[in-house]
């Protein structure tokens, strides 16, 4: 049971070891209050399709599943804009299009193929749960560091004077920008990489 | 005139979508390994990415926003305003419907019609669904040109906004595809193999592609 949650942050993770969802995490990891805003949207929407498909699936014919699961996903979707759009304003303005884009989320479809249509409730709402933070998490390590080194601010707030005198160290916007992105994402990945490589050499 | 000039120059170029925007980065990274699939599949996003934004913009201006011309409004709208017949909150959904809808027609009319065209560019097109590219511009297609006085010109942007990203992703898969290629013959340390350099192979082209800025508008 706790292994349902647990696997999507570090074994499954969906992006750093699936590499599902590669858009919205390189695209919002701005800032850590933007990837906090878009790991909780995706993770109602994951809990909410993977239990609503989990219920109902026997109603859907097998042939028609998928276009039946992207209608869920789509009107968890909407709930979530609808919501965020009505008390989280600011966050709704600069998640912009990347909130209805979780529609084509992998993520998402994914889960509801390969567990939720051949799991139970309580299963699937645990699965859901773990993969949605999972990803919230991979977006939170990849924005503290984008954040932290591109804007010298951690959630907002300025703490470049901590670790470096005023005027002393610039922070290095091309970190928030576009390439800072790729490059972050690309070292996470290597050091996965690494980290499994060795793990394998040792137990050989 | 101009102004179209430059706002496909400012979409395709400055704006790129994967480079810029970070939309279809999974075909981006999966389909860029040979030249030559990378060439079908950028062909088959400016088609379907061309395709869906003239289909979705009809969608959205004549059944979902609440404007004059909406369908709803002209044929049940008597006495009422045009405000209450304000469908975009079913936005996503109808969007995400009719893209699906739309690339499986087009892959069924290819078959038919264009066999040596389906064997080329038949197995990216079920791919494209899910490319986030696809809906993308649908959706900035409403956000940057929905409401014009003009139809014909929000129709006109619309549909360049489309192209235009489509010859972007081309440019840039294809780009990515040549120095991949490159890249195999070279010894590079195990844990960056794959994925992790195309990722910064993909920085490093962001950083050179940001000289565009300045450009268009």
């Amino acid at each position: 049971m706790k292994s349902e949650v647990i696997k999507g942050f570090f074994r499954e993770n969906p992006v750093f070891v699936l590499m599902l969802g590669l858009c919205p995490s390189l695209a919002v990891s701005v800032s850590v209050k933007n990837a906090v805003g878009m790991g909780l949207a995706a993770t109602f929407v994951l809990v909410g399709s993977n239990a609503f498909i989990s219920l109902f699936n026997r109603f859907f014919p097998s042939k028609i599943r998928i276009p039946c699961f992207i209608v869920v996903i789509a009107t968890f979707v909407t709930v979530v804009e609808m919501v965020m759009g009505a008390y989280l304003p600011a966050l709704n303005q600069s998640l912009g299009i990347f909130i209805p884009l979780i529609v084509v989320n992998c993520i998402i479809l994914g889960r509801a193929e390969a567990f939720a249509q051949r799991n139970m409730l309580l299963p699937s709402i645990l699965d859901g749960l773990g993969m949605g933070l999972g990803f919230g998490m991979a977006l939170l390590i990849i924005a503290s560091i984008r954040e932290v080194l591109g804007s010298g601010t951690f959630w907002g707030i300025r703490i470049a004077e901590a670790y470096a005198p005023e005027g002393y160290m610039a922070p290095a916007s091309v970190m928030v920008m576009a390439p800072g992105a790729f490059f972050v994402i690309a070292f996470i990945m290597a050091y996965m990489n690494w980290r499994r490589a060795r793990r394998l050499a040792r137990n050989v | 005139m101009r102004s179209y000039i430059l706002l496909f120059i400012s979409i395709a170029l400055v704006n790129n979508f994967i480079l810029a925007k970070f939309l279809g980065l999974c075909p981006f990274i999966g389909v860029s390994k040979r030249r030559k699939q990378a060439v079908g599949m950028g062909l088959a996003v400016i088609f379907v990415m061309t395709m869906a934004s003239a289909v979705s913009w009809v969608v959205f201006e004549f059944l979902l926003a609440p404007t004059e011309h909406n369908l709803f409004y002209m044929l049940m709208g008597a006495g009422r305003p045009a405000s209450d017949f304000d469908f975009t909150f079913l936005t996503t959904i109808v969007f995400i419907l009719v893209i699906a809808t739309l690339v499986q027609m087009v892959e069924m009319f290819l078959m038919k019609v264009i066999p040596p065209l389906y064997e080329s560019l038949g197995i990216y097109l079920p791919l494209i669904t899910t490319n986030c590219a696809v809906l993308g511009v649908a959706l900035l297609n409403v956000k940057d040109f929905g409401i014009m006085n003009s139809l014909s010109e929000s129709f006109a942007k619309s549909v360049l906004q489309g192209f235009g990203g489509g010859v972007g992703f081309l440019i840039v898969i294809f780009l990515m595809s040549g120095i991949r290629e490159k890249l195999e013959k070279y010894d590079i340390p195990p844990a960056l193999r794959g994925a992790p350099l195309a990722f910064i192979c993909a920085g490093l082209m962001a950083l050179a592609f940001m000289g565009f800025a300045g450009m268009g508008q």
